[in-house]
């Protein structure tokens, strides 16, 4: 792999092969790699929150997976990705803590934030290849455009590939 | 409502000052607990972007000890409390009368973490009483929430609690010094609102 280059929390970045994508502790949010293999073109969203309609204030739109989604595909076609080619593999998600007597939005926030990105995708026509959300475990995710695979790393699980 | 980026130094230096109250009554918990001396540094006020926060306390892997509660009543919002690892065994060994040597966090059974727990528990609730006494104000806090993980992961969800509000973080953060056997930290995280209402009951 060439460079690694760091997505932070609501944040998306686009690179081209041979260089990857990461992102580094997820919790509830999700990382989603959309890529095209035929040009080695890549980007990673890295969103916080389900919906911007729901939430007043929205200027960053990486922080949502409506808006991010949107920006992240029109980035990667910006970078020279063919529209059609383009697949995605997605993880995150998970329910780090949990309250009996919360409110069920804080909750299960992992899980709407999956299905927010897995809706997003449907609508672009992007196949989901693989996925790896929900649990109770923080995820680091290294993607390789060489292989196209997603590696993820968490605590007290081995090292996989998806 | 409160304005982040128009913020004076008076405020934040009342905010600081209730950082320092409420860390102040947690570390002489603690220092009870552990029969040791902590002593925490002056609190820090600030304003992070989301980028920030996962790696303010730490670098974003570094596997940490997480007790969160969630604050209603007056004041609503979160407040976490982090340990590392080692500090988390010997926080252990000291509640329970072990001298266990592993920091693994696989290493830890059911009941060491529930002696984690309840550390966190007593800890959160002295700095939050004294929070409470201070400003006169209701603070109810649910019971706390364990995890032991990475710290960007643990982090994130006070960071996405306030990314419905706002597309920065402004948090009151304490940490003991070096010269204490334990490396913590709270981070409180009231919401907006919740910020007022506690720099108006201190007549500001």
């Amino acid at each position: 792999m060439g460079e690694i280059i760091k997505v932070g929390m609501a944040d998306l970045k686009v690179c081209k092969a041979p260089d990857g994508l990461t992102t580094l502790g997820l919790g509830s949010c999700i990382g989603v790699v959309i890529y095209d293999p035929s040009s080695g073109v890549c980007g990673m969203l890295h969103c916080m929150l389900p919906d911007s309609k729901a939430i007043k204030n929205n200027e960053n739109i990486y922080k949502f997976a409506d808006t991010g989604m949107d920006e992240l595909l029109r980035l990667v076609l910006a970078k020279g990705a063919a529209r059609s080619k383009l697949v995605a593999k997605m993880a995150g998600g998970a329910q780090m803590f949990s309250f009996g007597s919360a409110p069920t939005d804080f909750n299960n926030i992992g899980a709407r934030n999956a299905e927010a990105v897995a809706a997003k995708l449907k609508e672009f026509n992007i196949r989901l290849l693989a996925r790896e959300t929900g649990g109770n475990k923080g995820r680091t995710i290294i993607f390789d455009p060489a292989t196209y695979m997603l590696t993820i790393k968490a605590v007290g699980v081995p090292v996989h590939e998806i | 409502m409160l304005n982040l980026d128009e913020m004076n130094q008076m405020q934040l230096d009342v905010l600081k000052e209730l950082g320092n109250i409420g860390a102040g009554n947690a570390t002489t918990a603690l220092s009870k607990i552990l029969d040791a001396k902590v002593d925490m540094k002056v609190p820090k006020v600030e304003m992070v972007g989301f980028s920030e926060i996962t790696n303010i306390i730490a670098d974003e892997e570094t596997i940490m000890t997480g007790i969160l509660l969630l604050l209603e009543g007056d004041v609503n919002g979160m407040m976490m409390f982090l340990l590392d690892m080692p500090s988390s065994r010997k926080l252990v060994n000291s509640m329970l009368l072990r001298d266990a040597e592993s920091d693994d966090p696989t290493d830890f059974d059911d009941m060491e973490l529930s002696a984690l727990n309840e550390v966190g528990n007593i800890i959160t609730g002295a700095y939050l009483s004294a929070l409470s006494d201070l400003t006169r104000l209701t603070i109810v806090s649910s019971v706390p929430s364990l995890r032991i993980d990475m710290a960007a992961s643990l982090l994130s969800i006070p960071a996405i609690e306030f990314g419905k509000v706002a597309d920065k973080v402004l948090l009151i953060d304490t940490e003991f010094d070096d010269l204490s056997a334990i490396k913590g930290y709270f981070v409180l995280v009231p919401d907006l609102e919740s910020y007022e209402v506690m720099l108006k009951s201190l007549g500001l």
